[in-house]
């Protein structure tokens, strides 16, 4: 198997990090400390963390309403990130973002947004920008089940498709958009399939699976940068959380949540780490040790940082 | 000076802007061979080439997001919307993206993108193809706004707004394309919140843009020869709006009268008007009248969409009426 014992601590170290900074999220939300919309990424770690780990620093990413987990597996700093969510001064876009908002140019983050599939443009100039500089990077773009039956994804996909465009479409199929089940907004559940419409190549994968999702990214990131366009990748995942806060998931069982906590992506790939004798138990005891205490000094950051002064809500409206 | 047309000034600008700045690229529906709906970029293709003056399938979304994308990676684009009723297409893209990137993301990125596209009546080309929808834009804090009325304005904002780092919505009038003017010779840029006295007068200040300048300054030479002056105050840039230009006219005639093509209700003459009310109310010797089209969709039939767009005569009777 292709998996450093580097790459597997990062790989284990990033899942762990989104895992217990959503929980912390979802901790604070319910204690009133923080307040605001927070669409969680707990239990769809494997797509963002395998799809990165396909790439190099100098690519870029789009984000969702959904984006804590791209922003970290991208390499965003935590405690920046969490004192954004909290809308303190010293979040990565100094407060005036907030959750649905998180961007990161250092990172190469071009920044979620709360609009659904509305990034999927943003993503495609960006790769046309890349393409124009005759750059070897590209761009990996993420939107949900639900963006696919925006109008804007079919002009962007198809633009994309025409132009070869160095731009990696990562469907994040978690089964709902809300409330509304792919099967009942969609004739297929197989989404990738729409790759067809556009000439180019679909695949879906296990995106539960981590080594699978970075795999299937890596081989469109190869074609993207040779010049042979876009690629579209449906990861078959699953949100813990509901939608937001205040989603009671009426809308599915607690059956068909117990069936996918048993794919968990962690314990998963933890488990084959294991057995495959890459890191040992207490290893892996100690980086789940490790990306838990960072989240806890990341709440202390963002709990200790002052709020934006009321002279800058007027600053960066123009450059 | 030498006069050209309103359009050869755009495409000169264009040329100006592409020749200075590699960055600098055209994307939109037929603007390469076909040249643009109105001729704006008529032989651009075949002087810089398929990369800089891009055919893009019609997807007023997609165009105006991917002009985003690749002017937040350091890149100049400036799409063209063929019609500005195009716009509703694309309006996620550009004010909730465009607009509000930079500031929702701490000012962390740069915007510098134009959105040309054209507005206005004339044509008979009914309620899809003829419509002044500029409000719909300056309410959204993030974006500049730009309607010139003359060659010169429009060669020299359009390049100001190329060279500005923030989204710019630089509205063109369709009958205006092929109206001549002045335009200075070589580098010539106006900048942005610059209104334009573009007639002194000391009895009225009619305060307008686009097309309707036209209007006003015809209204002007009528209005001479029975000895009122008016001032044609041209706003030239609506966001930022230079108020103080305003204001100075106002100052000194003491009657106001807000002429534009978009309708009355909602219009930008409103917000015109509550801004000199807030700065000037006391130097106003007579209520404020506006002027703009009636509040329905622009009909196709040549007399009922005459009878809508407000010309000449309505602001010669609104100038009288303020001076009643």
């Amino acid at each position: 198997m292709d998996l450093t014992k580097e790459e597997a601590r990062k790989l284990l170290k990033q899942m762990y990090e989104i895992r217990f900074f959503e929980d912390k999220i979802m901790e604070l939300l319910a204690q009133n400390v923080i307040d605001g919309g927070s669409h969680l990424y707990a239990g769809e770690e494997a797509v963002a963390v395998g799809s990165c780990a396909a790439i190099e620093p100098e690519d870029w990413i789009a984000s969702t309403h959904r984006g804590h987990g791209h922003a970290i597996a991208k390499g965003g700093k935590i405690n920046e990130l969490m004192a954004e969510i909290f809308g303190k001064a010293t979040g990565c876009c100094k407060g005036k973002g907030g959750s649905l908002h998180l961007a990161d140019p250092s990172t190469r983050n071009l920044g979620a947004t709360g609009i659904v599939g509305a990034n999927i443009p943003v993503a495609v100039g960006a790769a046309l920008a890349l393409k124009k500089d005759k750059s070897r990077n590209v761009v990996l773009c993420f939107f949900g089940d639900g963006a696919i039956n925006q109008g804007v994804f079919h002009e962007s996909m198809n633009m994309a498709a025409i132009w070869k465009l160095p731009v990696v479409f990562i469907c994040e199929n978690n089964l709902y958009g809300m409330s509304g089940a792919v099967s009942r907004v969609t004739t297929t559940n197989d989404l990738y399939t729409r790759s067809c419409a556009y000439g180019i190549p679909g695949e879906a994968v296990d995106g539960m699976d981590v080594l699978a999702v970075r795999d299937s990214v890596r081989r469109a990131v190869e074609r993207a940068r040779n010049g042979e366009g876009p690629t579209l990748i449906e990861c078959k995942t699953y949100r813990y959380y509901g939608h937001s806060r205040s989603d009671p998931r009426v809308y599915r069982t607690r059956e068909e949540e117990k069936e996918w906590q048993a794919k968990d992506p962690i314990l998963r790939f933890r488990g084959k780490v294991i057995s495959d004798g890459i890191l040992t138990e207490s290893e892996c005891d100690g980086i789940q040790a490790e990306a838990k205490q960072e989240i806890e000094d990341a709440v202390r950051f963002a709990m200790n940082s002052p709020w934006p002064k009321p002279e800058e809500v007027t600053q960066d409206l123009f450059a | 000076m030498r006069e050209i047309t309103y359009w050869q000034a755009l495409n000169e600008a264009l040329q100006e802007e592409m020749d200075r700045d590699p960055n600098v690229f055209l994307i939109g529906e037929d603007i390469g061979v076909y040249g643009g709906a109105y001729g704006v970029t008529r032989g651009l293709l075949e002087k810089y080439g398929p990369d800089r003056v891009m055919d893009t399938p019609i997807s007023e979304s997609a165009i105006t997001g991917a002009a985003i994308g690749a002017a937040m990676m350091g890149k100049r684009p400036v799409a063209e919307i063929m019609y500005v009723d195009f716009m509703g297409q694309a309006m996620d893209q550009l004010c909730n993206q465009a607009a509000k990137i930079r500031y929702m993301f701490g000012g962390l990125f740069k915007v510098p993108m134009v959105i040309r596209t054209e507005g206005g009546a004339g044509r008979t080309l009914g309620a899809h193809h003829s419509q002044s929808l500029e409000h719909w834009f300056t309410g959204v804090p993030g974006l500049k706004v730009v309607m010139p009325s003359t060659p010169a304005d429009a060669k020299g904002l359009l390049k100001a707004s190329i060279r500005d780092d923030n989204p710019v919505v630089f509205i063109e009038h369709k009958m205006l394309y092929k109206e001549k003017g002045p335009v200075p010779d070589g580098e010539h840029i106006v900048p942005l919140g610059v209104a334009d006295i573009k007639r002194e007068g000391r009895d009225v200040s009619v305060i307008t843009y686009s097309r309707t300048v036209l209007y006003a300054l015809q209204a002007a030479e009528e209005l001479r020869q029975e000895g009122i002056e008016i001032e044609v105050v041209d706003v030239r840039t609506l966001i930022p709006l230079d108020i103080q230009t305003i204001v100075k006219s106002v100052v000194k005639t003491n009657h106001v009268v807000i002429a534009h093509e978009a309708c009355k209700t909602g219009g930008f003459g409103g917000e015109i008007g509550m801004q000199i009310i807030e700065n000037a109310f006391d130097y106003l010797d007579a209520p404020i009248k506006r002027v703009g089209a009636i509040d329905v969709p622009i009909p196709k039939s040549p007399v009922l969409e005459q009878y809508v767009i407000p010309t000449k005569e309505n602001i010669i009777q609104a100038v009288k009426e303020v001076l009643a």
